[in-house]
């Protein structure tokens, strides 16, 4: 059974709690959770799949199966790809509409910009965007 | 030249944690920090003597006329210029090369004639000879590479020709450190009759400078990779081409008389100084060029040459001896010959070193570094061109100033010797 939203990003809150503002084992953990995304097929890898705005590579491939958005992701830095898992472990699996209802409220409580700059925020930015609108396109799909 | 402590003491910024760490600055070819007295002069002029230059009665104008153009004298002694006139203050490189390229360039260049640039250029140096290129039909001609990072002077002989007009050149590579043999370069260009603009952006901190005795007809200066304030730069240009020379934009200050029928335009410098300047920065830059003389720039050369060398050494140190040895379990990454490797070797180097981690993308190794209070350029440093000719879509980019120190170069060694182990382990 699919965690709910709120409580998947608690657990993500809690998990950085334990680092207590200490960059580089947050930086390490990143990599660690990249390490742990499922990989991407690499047919999925295309220009079409690519986040639009981030500065480094991003690919995120949706599908819609029983009434639930898949995303598959990945990313050519890791760091990145341990943001991008973050994002993934949130909303991949849920339905179109408990995505487009949903808040991040994880963001401000793990002190993101602090970790990534504003360049990457942006892009993070840009990340969000997109799979809101996947699930927009899958809901008025259905 | 003074004691280290000294010249730190001279700048605050640098007296902070980040990341709970001492910030180890290492991002000079980017902007260098301010000097106390470049910031007090800021503090000063706001706090006193603010008003606009030239043309009013009242003291307080007086005042920063004489301070600004004070500036200019500092700046015609610190590059040799023959005249005060000659030294125009623009809102830095960028804008200078773009003023030459759009007075000078839409005034002489035609179609077929011919723009030479190099492989090392920034962006600043290739997309404004690109743009008037396009709209006069002329053609951007570039001077290769070896894989070290020189120019290949024999191919630049083959470029040369009557066609060549302008030969527009980065005279140190921001990305690499390259230091390239000007002096021949522009020998080269007026033998066929080409006249030289050279980007100084990245020189002028390091090297000596003498406009005369290298003969370019132009140079490009920026303030705030001079210790100066952000938003000034100087364009040198010969007298009689500034004169020969359409203006820039129009407006204030560089006009003799307006009707509603025609304009005829100022004297040199102010031709091409439209609007009201960047006054407080200005007068500010002063005492950022009094600094660098103060200490010399040979005294500045040697301590940053020394710091190139020990970082240099240090990092290949990192690539022949066993990283591992620290009992951390051997990875992919592990190839010790591999892990780290240095862009940009040239043999006439300033204090700027390029390197790739294997295994890594640039942005996290910046971000790693970042984590210890490190602070270096990562990315493409405005130099596609030059990525793409190297191969490469970035590099992690450390550069140094008077006042980075050996320790700090220990604590970077250290900071890419953890991430070229320990970051392994992290990642697949």
């Amino acid at each position: 059974m699919q965690k709910n939203i709120t409580d998947i990003q608690n657990s993500i809150i809690e998990n950085f709690e334990l680092f207590e503002d200490d960059m580089e084992s947050i930086l390490f953990y990143l990599m660690d959770l990249g390490k742990k995304l499922p990989a991407m097929s690499e047919q999925h890898k295309t220009e079409e799949y690519i986040v639009k705005g981030c500065q480094s590579k991003v690919w995120l491939f949706p599908s819609f199966a029983d009434g639930k958005v898949i995303f598959e992701a990945d990313s050519n830095t890791e760091i990145t790809k341990g943001l991008v898992s973050l994002l993934v472990e949130i909303w991949s699996g849920q339905t179109p509409e408990d995505i487009l209802n949903s808040e991040l409220f994880f963001i401000d409580k793990i002190g993101m910009s602090r970790m990534i700059g504003s360049q990457r925020s942006n892009g993070f930015t840009s990340m969000i965007k997109q799979i809101k609108m996947y699930a927009l396109a899958y809901k008025t799909s259905q | 030249m003074a004691e280290i402590n000294k010249i730190r003491e001279q700048f605050p910024i640098l007296h902070q944690k980040v990341n709970g760490k001492p910030l180890v600055y290492f991002d000079n070819a980017a902007t260098t920090q301010k000097p106390l007295s470049v910031i007090e002069a800021l503090n000063t002029y706001y706090s006193k003597d603010n008003a606009n230059i030239h043309r009013a009665a009242h003291t307080l104008a007086a005042r920063s006329t004489e301070m600004f153009e004070d500036t200019r004298k500092t700046i015609q002694t610190f590059i040799n210029a023959r005249e005060v006139e000659e030294c125009i203050f623009t809102k830095g490189v960028t804008e200078s090369i773009n003023l030459v390229a759009q007075t000078w360039g839409r005034k002489y260049l035609q179609a077929g004639d011919e723009v030479i640039i190099t492989s090392l250029e920034h962006h600043s140096n290739i997309v404004p000879w690109q743009m008037i290129c396009e709209e006069k039909g002329a053609i951007l001609k570039v001077i290769p590479i070896n894989d070290a990072g020189e120019l290949l002077m024999a191919e630049y002989d083959k470029l040369l020709s009557p066609k060549t007009k302008m030969v527009a050149c980065v005279w140190v590579s921001n990305a690499l450190g390259t230091i390239n043999p000007v002096k021949e370069i522009i020998e080269k260009a007026h033998a066929v009759g080409a006249k030289v603009l050279l980007d100084g952006a990245q020189a002028c901190s390091h090297l000596d400078v003498d406009v005369q005795a290298l003969d370019c007809d132009f140079l490009a200066i920026s303030s705030h990779k001079l210790y100066g304030p952000t938003g000034v730069g100087v364009l040198y240009g010969k007298r009689e081409l500034l004169e020969a020379m359409p203006p820039y934009q129009g407006g204030g200050e560089m006009i003799k008389e307006v009707s509603f029928e025609r304009t005829s335009y100022n004297e040199i410098p102010y031709k091409f100084e439209a609007g009201t300047p960047n006054i407080g920065d200005v007068i500010a830059f002063k005492y950022a060029l009094d600094f660098v003389n103060e200490l010399g720039k040979e005294n500045i050369r040697n301590h940053e040459n020394e710091l190139l060398h020990y970082l240099v050494n240090g990092l290949l140190r990192l690539n022949e001896t066993d990283v591992m040895s620290s009992g951390v379990e051997t990875h992919q990454y592990a190839s010790p010959q591999k892990t780290i490797t240095l862009i940009g070797t040239a043999r006439e180097k300033v204090s700027v070193q390029s390197f790739i981690i294997e295994g890594m993308h640039h942005f996290d190794v910046g971000m790693m570094l970042d984590a210890r209070g490190i602070a270096v350029r990562t990315g493409h440093h405005c130099t596609q061109p030059l990525m793409n000719r190297l191969g490469l879509d970035g590099t992690v980019r450390a550069s140094f100033s008077v006042y980075n120190t050996m320790e700090e170069v220990d604590v970077f060694l250290e900071a890419v010797k953890k991430i070229v182990t320990l970051t392994a382990k992290h990642i697949k």
